[in-house]
């Protein structure tokens, strides 16, 4: 799409391929919990989404903010582990944030997901460094904000975006985790990708799909 | 009377962990169990949780007490006036908070014999 705001098809569009994407990359992302986590983040995010498309199909829109909070509310119903009420409560607070405006431009994007990023960080009391979703969200978050500031298109921005979760999942690669379960291996969690990290990523790549398609 | 509601991984360590604080801290205390996903696996169901605390809501105020993991975060969406997380060992915590309730304590007293249980030492 070209134009210089996101519409509520938009949103769906991404909310689409993020379905499609997790269950693309399910068994990499429960090799990587596997590997320092319980080994249900592909199979947990997969249920959820797979409910959330249920839910959405079918059904008219009024705006991008209920679409999302939709979205959340179902994946802190379906998900079961971890991942559901950080995920949901990430939607959700984006919703919440865009209110009820029909289409979003990148400075209102920029404030979502820093509404979505409190949110998590509220919840998990998750800070940069404790190898979690937190490590590719807050780079997104910072990446979107420069990018509104500058004026960027949807595209440059959401890409800006996207890549520095990319980069920032990467690089949970050598940090040693402070939160849930992989926190209990200590030095032993160093060396693997984190998973929540690396399905935000995913969720950021879908979004840039989404917006460059 | 303080309501109690236990929130585990596991909905049979959820219910069994009920049981033990019921036969020790006395019947009559609201205590419910929300353990595991709604389809009987391995997380949390914040519908469970939910009815759980709807079921032991006397209005007197309601505990939280998770044990790992999703549980924690689930108890933290449903943290409101009047429902209140005690981050406590899930056993003794359960313990400890059913046998103050019985005692017609308040919900303070109940988070704070509740929280009392993570100093306490074994030996």
């Amino acid at each position: 799409m070209a134009g210089t705001e996101l519409d509520t098809a938009l949103f769906a569009a991404w909310i689409e391929e993020i379905s499609r994407t997790v269950r693309t990359e399910k068994d990499r992302l429960t090799r990587l919990d596997a590997a320092i986590g319980d080994a249900d983040h592909g199979t947990n995010l997969d249920r959820g989404f797979t409910a959330v498309t249920q839910e959405l199909a079918g059904k008219e829109h009024d705006s991008p903010g209920s679409l999302l909070a939709l979205v959340g509310s179902t994946l802190i119903r379906k998900v079961g582990g971890a991942s559901g009420p950080l995920y949901g409560m990430a939607f959700r607070e984006a919703g919440k944030a865009l209110g009820d405006v029909s289409e979003v431009s990148v400075a209102e994007l920029s404030t979502a997901l820093e509404a979505a990023l409190s949110g998590v960080q509220k919840l998990g009391s998750a800070v940069e460094g404790d190898k979690t979703m937190v490590d590719a969200l807050a780079p997104a978050v910072r990446a979107l904000a420069q990018a509104a500031q500058e004026g960027k298109t949807p595209q440059e921005a959401v890409g800006a975006a996207a890549s520095a979760a990319l980069a920032g999942a990467e690089a949970t690669v050598p940090m040693q985790a402070r939160k849930g379960r992989a926190s209990y291996l200590g030095p032993r969690s160093v060396g693997h990708e984190d998973p929540g990290a690396a399905s935000t990523a995913l969720v950021l790549d879908a979004l840039r799909t989404a917006v460059t398609r | 009377m303080v309501g109690i509601v236990l929130i585990s991984h596991s909905g049979p360590l959820a219910a069994e962990v009920a049981i033990l604080a019921a036969q020790i801290g006395g019947e009559g205390v609201p205590l419910a169990a929300a353990g595991g996903t709604d389809d009987g696996g391995l997380g949390t169901s914040p519908d469970l949780v939910a009815d759980a605390i709807e079921e032991v809501d006397r209005g007197d105020g309601v505990i939280l007490i998770p044990d790992l993991g999703s549980s924690v975060l689930t108890a933290r969406l449903m943290e409101g006036p009047g429902v209140v997380i005690a981050d406590v060992p899930f056993v003794e915590g359960a313990i400890a908070a059913v046998v103050t309730a019985g005692s017609g304590a308040s919900l303070e007293a109940v988070l704070a014999a509740a929280e009392e249980s993570r100093t306490f030492r074994k030996l």
